[in-house]
């Protein structure tokens, strides 16, 4: 026993030992200083940057596994893209196990940071923002993970993108807490997903707060259990200012939470106030789509415990305003379309449905009326997330 | 004094076979297998003079059907395969070279491209070397007088100039890749790996089976596939010669295991799923780069098509590739726009899908 542990304290100091600080600080050179400690960093390593504005005209990109990256704080490092000539993104993450913290990402071409295929990567403390407030020549998305599994976004503040702020694609496992996002088409995005907890987020000033949407044609699909939960979503009412042909370009400002052909989404506990078109908006896939794996109705959706502060109040869709006339001036906090199966809301508010049958049928064949989705048999939550240990923050 | 001249023509004897031996020494097999990553590109003495030219035993030039664009920069390609052993053959995808063999390709520009004559700038030169381990790629820049390439991992940029084939002046800020930028193209399902020596664009008709002869190849097949070179017009179909340039300079990222996998586009020469090939395929990731445009390939219908759009823009959050191509390429657009205008429109020729796969004219 006593050789074993003598054995792993050996071990460990060895891996100590081995673990190198890269020290990177602003001033000449920074571009091609900072690329070569992100080479040259070994498993293990940490890269920090230093103070200062470091002013890049290319993109970064980091291919090692276990590697920290570790600014002095996400308004003192500031990696500043407003020049910057090539690459699609600000940042690029390719290896697992890397950890992106207190730093900021500001005005990049096109996406803030993205990490693709990188599992157990953590975003921590990060501002990612294009400084000129919402405009549609910004980046598409400011924290952009996809492919990945075990996918952590915390404590971070997300401003200004085209698409979605926090923007989680086709991954599996993922966590979004405790961050600011505003200003954006959509505050946070959760696309062809499996097992996802968003929760405690501040959501606010964004086209659409949050989405939890399924799309065809793509590797991964048929999104399901997602949990969104004690977020503030107020306010989302910002024109919305995506390229059109996006996704996002046809969700309506003043939308708070938008679930689109998913299966297994529960939304509880958030409070929700001053959202122009709808609070909770639940609808399926409504353009054409060539794929038969597909499945575009939304599927096993409750809402419970939320509060439902004004909304409806300016719907941004065509024929909203016709609706809300004839519903009495203003629509109810939960606009539903129809369409699906399981349903159902124990939330103090009116349900609108718009009673369409299909996928893809015109708003101009709804039979608009307010209905009673309450349910007595509540639904099984999703499993909350469970991250791997060393994931979490280390003083938590 | 007689000695001491004997001694010192001994000198210059000795001096000079050492200097004739190290004009000839081979390849240096031990540092392409070796795992170190040599500062000078003269350490693996794939050359025989100091400028990259003159290529060493068992170096081979080659070129591509198809090319990548890069900026209209020229290039120089060879391999190198170890004395005694081939690559091995294969229909699909990159041919397969055996540990020790090494790519080399050079990237320069001529003063003017009107004149076959007009020496060549070149500016850096990339190394892939099949070590034990896999593929590592390497970027070397050459200093101004061109003697020496030195190793640049976190890449640079570097301006460039030429007068263009129709008497323009260009000048771009030239990006050098950094060695992840490597691997943001050379990628498969996560390994670094090759992308232009395909049999199919390699295959001129000949080339394989001189490669055979000279023992660099294990075998070639007499029908081996063939990529059509793109902008030859005697070669191959309108919708053959686009889909050649769009898998040579798309598909080493929009290919299911490739880097763009996320977005659904894939493009390689044999994709048959017409959606994944961005026909009516609405964008999914694409930001400000879907041009307010609805469709990847809009059929008959070029200015509406996402593909194009990213193709004639220099807008680096919008431009398509990423990597290397900050100006148009103005006659790969041309080509694109011809092959989808001919597309039939959806709704009044019905079948687009087939007809456009059998390539028309």
């Amino acid at each position: 026993m006593k050789i074993l542990a003598a054995a792993t304290l050996a071990l460990l100091a060895s891996t100590s030992a081995f673990a190198a600080t890269h020290i990177v600080e602003a001033g000449d050179g920074a571009q091609e200083r900072l690329q070569e400690a992100l080479i040259e960093a070994q498993p293990g390593d940490t890269v920090q940057i230093g103070e200062g504005r470091f002013a890049l005209t290319d993109g970064l990109s980091l291919d090692v596994a276990g590697v920290t990256v570790q600014g002095a704080g996400a308004d003192a490092t500031i990696l500043d893209f407003t020049d910057q000539q090539g690459a699609g993104e600000g940042l690029l993450v390719t290896a697992d196990d890397v950890v992106l913290t207190g730093f900021a990402v500001e005005n990049s071409a096109g996406d803030g940071i993205k990490s693709k295929e990188a599992d157990r990567i953590v975003y921590r403390g990060l501002r990612v923002e294009w400084t000129g407030g919402p405009a549609e020549t910004n980046g598409a998305y400011g924290i952009y993970p996809v492919e990945s599994e075990d996918v952590l976004v915390e404590n971070s503040i997300v401003s200004g993108a085209s698409d979605a702020g926090i923007y989680v694609g086709q991954s599996d496992r993922i966590v979004v807490r405790h961050n600011i996002v505003r200003n954006n088409v959509a505050g946070i995005e959760i696309e062809n997903s499996f097992n996802a907890d968003v929760y405690e987020n501040m959501v606010t000033q964004n086209t659409g707060g949050i989405l939890v949407f399924d799309l065809p044609n793509l590797p991964q699909m048929g999104g399901h259990s997602v949990r969104v939960f004690r977020n503030m979503i107020q306010d989302n009412n910002t024109p919305n200012f995506a390229p059109a042909g996006n996704i996002v370009a046809s969700v309506p400002a003043g939308t708070g939470v938008m679930i689109m052909a998913n299966r297994n989404v529960h939304v509880f506990e958030n409070a929700f106030d001053q959202n122009g078109t709808s609070n909770v908006m639940i609808v399926s896939y409504t353009q054409a789509f060539d794929d038969p794996s597909y499945n575009p109705l939304p599927r096993a959706v409750f809402l419970e415990n939320n509060a439902h502060g004004n909304a409806g109040y300016a719907p941004d869709f065509e024929g909203g305003e016709q609706l809300a006339t004839a519903v009495g001036g203003q629509l109810p906090p939960i606009l539903w379309d129809g369409t699906g199966e399981a349903i159902l809301s124990n939330d103090e508010a009116v349900v609108l449905s718009l009673g369409l049958t299909a996928a893809g049928q015109s708003v101009a064949e709804a039979q608009p009326q307010p209905v009673d989705l309450h349910t007595d048999d509540i639904p099984e939550q999703p499993e909350a997330v469970s991250l791997p240990m060393d994931m979490e923050p280390a003083d938590q | 004094m007689i000695r001491a001249l004997a001694v010192f023509l001994a000198w210059i004897a000795l001096a000079s076979a050492g200097a004739a031996q190290s004009v000839q020494a081979p390849v240096a097999l031990d540092v392409i297998r070796g795992d170190t990553l040599p500062r000078n590109l003269s350490a693996f003495r794939f050359f025989t003079d100091g400028i990259g030219q003159s290529p060493n035993a068992r170096v081979i030039g080659y070129d591509l059907n198809t090319p990548l664009f890069s900026d209209y920069a020229v290039k120089q390609r060879f391999a190198f395969v170890p004395q005694g052993q081939t690559i091995r053959y294969t229909d699909q995808g990159v041919l397969d070279f055996p540990v020790g063999s090494a790519l080399i390709k050079s990237f320069g520009y001529p003063a003017d491209f009107r004149d076959l004559d007009s020496p060549v700038r070149w500016i850096e030169t990339r190394v892939l070397l099949r070590r034990e381990s896999g593929w590592v790629a390497l970027p070397y820049i050459w200093n101004e007088d061109g003697t020496e390439a030195v190793l640049a991992r976190a890449g640079r940029r570097l301006p460039a100039s030429w007068i263009d084939a129709a008497g323009e002046t260009q000048a771009i800020s030239y990006r050098v890749p950094n060695q992840n930028q490597c691997k943001g193209c050379h990628d498969r399902g996560n390994e670094l790996s090759l992308i232009g020596p395909q049999a199919r664009n390699l295959n001129t008709g000949t080339r394989l089976a001189q490669w055979v002869d000279w023992g660099f190849l294990d075998r070639a097949p007499a029908d081996a596939p063939r990529l059509p070179v793109w902008d030859d017009e005697q070669d191959g179909s309108l919708a053959e010669r686009a889909r050649a340039y769009l898998d040579v300079n798309c598909a080493h990222c929009h290919n299911r295991d490739g880097p763009a996998s996320n977005s659904g586009l894939f493009l390689q020469y044999e994709e048959a799923d017409s959606v994944a090939r961005g026909i009516l395929k609405r964008p999914v990731a694409a930001g400000r780069g879907s041009g307010n445009l609805a469709f990847d390939i809009a059929p008959g219908d070029p200015d509406r098509s996402i593909l194009l759009f990213r193709m004639e823009t220099d807008d680096p959050g919008i431009a398509m590739p990423e990597l290397g191509r900050s100006l148009l390429h103005r006659e790969a657009i041309a080509l694109i726009r011809r092959y989808i205008a001919e597309m039939p429109r959806p709704g009044t020729a019905g079948e687009f899908r087939g007809a456009e796969l059998r390539g028309r004219r």
